[in-house]
């Protein structure tokens, strides 16, 4: 039943909608929805330095994503710069390099419009794995740092005052979050992998009033998201993270219903 | 144990950062059921002096010796984002595992049981900092770290949070570090104040530092009529930056 690509892609999508809606939650609740952005974009450079260098493209894009988010916590703290010009700097500095390099690299074929918007098609049994089994890490590790972490979102100074170590689990979570960009990229693709992130976790603001439940319906928003979009991308054969992000869209646009609503109340 | 059990004692403690004293040569002790309150004037080094006591910074001067872990803290400004929805039950346990009796003996305590399941966003400024409180002695704490905890109340809330202040002083027998720098209000629930401008510029009892005259050079003649009781001597002048320009016999 692996074989088939519809079943493959789905059994993909289900896993990565399971890891994006805790992670989204927490890139909403600290703001850091461009930092994922700038993550995602250097993917770009990590997938030509694996071509070229023939080592394993989820690795490749993890080790580069995660030295991004070096290079820009040391930038932050060296320069006078405001985090969201180096956000920017960065973000498109290594599209740009990325593209470059591609230029370069004409003796290969290579699928640009899919390592940027995702390629359902190429989704192999091996990757399953490799999202699936990340995927378990991710969530684990997330669990085990989760209080610590919310804390520290809540409130950084009071976290650490009470001994939970903002630094070093706010270090953790951007490493997950390299990773959750390492294993989904070739389904959703690097312009669009925050929209996964970010949409289905508004939706889920829209309608929660704790952070539990915040969670649960993230999860939920990305689920249909995803289901709904794979089906969408087959039947009208349109690429499958646009396809993703345009659900999760709908479900915030239908969620905004619940609000008006709450308003006039 | 006994009453006197000192919790936490600073010495000399100081922070030099970017070529310039933050605080320095900070004397400090609490012990266990008594209320030291920090004064001074804006960037006086208040909560910097209860931030190294916390054991928020890494490299110090001076020593400061910790004789407890349960410690508590309620900074000075805690204002919570709107994307992330949080209840006042959810807030109680951010930093630890409550039992429901703790959690609603805490609230009860500082009475607001009743909004327990509110939005921390749809409080009033009051209504916040007894929530604050109430997170910050609902594992009964041994040192509990107050900044400014009336902030954005009016006199009377003001009045009635000092009071509540004493009350959980007495309940858990705990020390605590209070930062304030509406001095009349705190002074009737103090058992021993601390006058910073850079470093310690006088300290004792109110009614010790009473007998001397610090407070008009630092706060200005007015407000050292506004508390007569609080009137000392200070061996010297400060300049703008808290510099030390001139001794005085």
């Amino acid at each position: 039943m692996l074989d088939d690509f519809i079943v493959r892609a789905i059994i993909a999508g289900i896993g990565i909608a399971l890891v994006t809606g805790p992670l989204g939650c927490f890139v909403v609740w600290r703001r850091l929805s461009f930092f994922g952005d700038t993550l995602a974009h250097s993917a770009l450079l990590g997938v030509l330095i694996s071509i070229t260098l023939d080592i394993n493209v989820s690795l490749t894009i993890f080790v580069v994503a995660s030295l991004v988010a070096i290079l820009l916590l040391r930038l932050e703290r060296t320069t006078n710069l405001a985090g969201d010009s180096l956000l920017g700097l960065i973000s498109h500095s290594s599209l740009a390099i990325g593209l470059v390099i591609l230029g370069f690299l004409s003796f290969i074929r290579f699928d640009v419009m899919g390592v940027l918007f995702g390629d359902i098609l190429s989704v192999n049994s091996n990757d399953l794995l490799v999202i699936w089994i990340g995927g378990a890490l991710i969530l684990v590790v997330l669990s085990y740092i989760w209080k610590p972490l919310f804390a520290s979102t809540v409130n950084y100074e009071l976290a650490e005052a009470e001994g939970m170590k903002p630094e070093r689990v706010n270090a953790i979570f951007t490493i997950l979050l390299a990773a959750l960009i390492a294993i989904s990229i070739k389904m959703i693709g690097i312009l669009l992998i925050t929209g996964l992130l970010i949409i289905p976790t508004a939706m889920a603001r829209n309608l929660s009033d704790n952070p539990r439940q915040m969670v649960i319906l993230s999860i939920i928003g990305g689920l249909l998201s995803v289901l709904i979009g794979l089906y969408a991308s087959f039947e009208i054969n349109t690429s499958s993270g646009p396809s993703i992000v345009v659900v999760a869209l709908i479900l915030f646009i239908l969620s905004l219903m619940r609000i008006r609503k709450k308003n006039y109340e | 144990m006994n009453d006197s059990e000192t919790l936490i004692r600073l010495t000399n403690a100081g922070i030099f950062k970017n070529k310039k004293w933050l605080v320095r040569d900070v004397d400090l002790e609490i012990k266990r059921g008594q209320i030291v309150t920090l004064i001074g004037p804006n960037g006086s080094g208040k909560t910097t002096t209860a931030k190294i006591a916390l054991g928020l910074y890494k490299t110090i001067s001076g020593r400061v010796e910790r004789n407890t872990k349960k410690i508590s803290y309620v900074p000075q400004k805690v204002s919570i984002d709107w994307t992330l929805p949080l209840r006042v039950a959810d807030f109680m346990v951010l930093t630890q595992n409550l039992k429901v009796d703790d959690i609603d003996s805490a609230l009860n305590l500082t009475g607001v049981q009743h909004l327990k399941d509110s939005n921390l966003r749809d409080l009033s400024g009051g209504e916040f900092q007894r929530v604050l409180l109430a997170r910050a002695i609902a594992k009964k704490p041994e040192l509990l770290v107050l900044d400014e905890p009336v902030q954005g109340v009016d006199f009377t809330g003001e009045v009635a949070l000092y009071s509540l202040i004493k009350t959980i002083c007495e309940n858990l027998n705990c020390g605590i570090l209070l930062i304030s720098h509406d001095l009349h209000v705190v002074m009737s629930a103090t058992d021993y104040v601390v006058c910073l401008n850079g470093h310690v510029c006088c300290c004792g009892t109110p009614r010790d530092v009473a007998e001397s005259n610090p407070y008009k050079q630092l706060f200005g003649e007015k407000s050292a009529k506004l508390l007569s009781i609080y009137e000392h001597n200070h061996d010297h002048i400060h300049s703008s930056d808290g510099n030390i320009i001139k001794e005085v016999e």
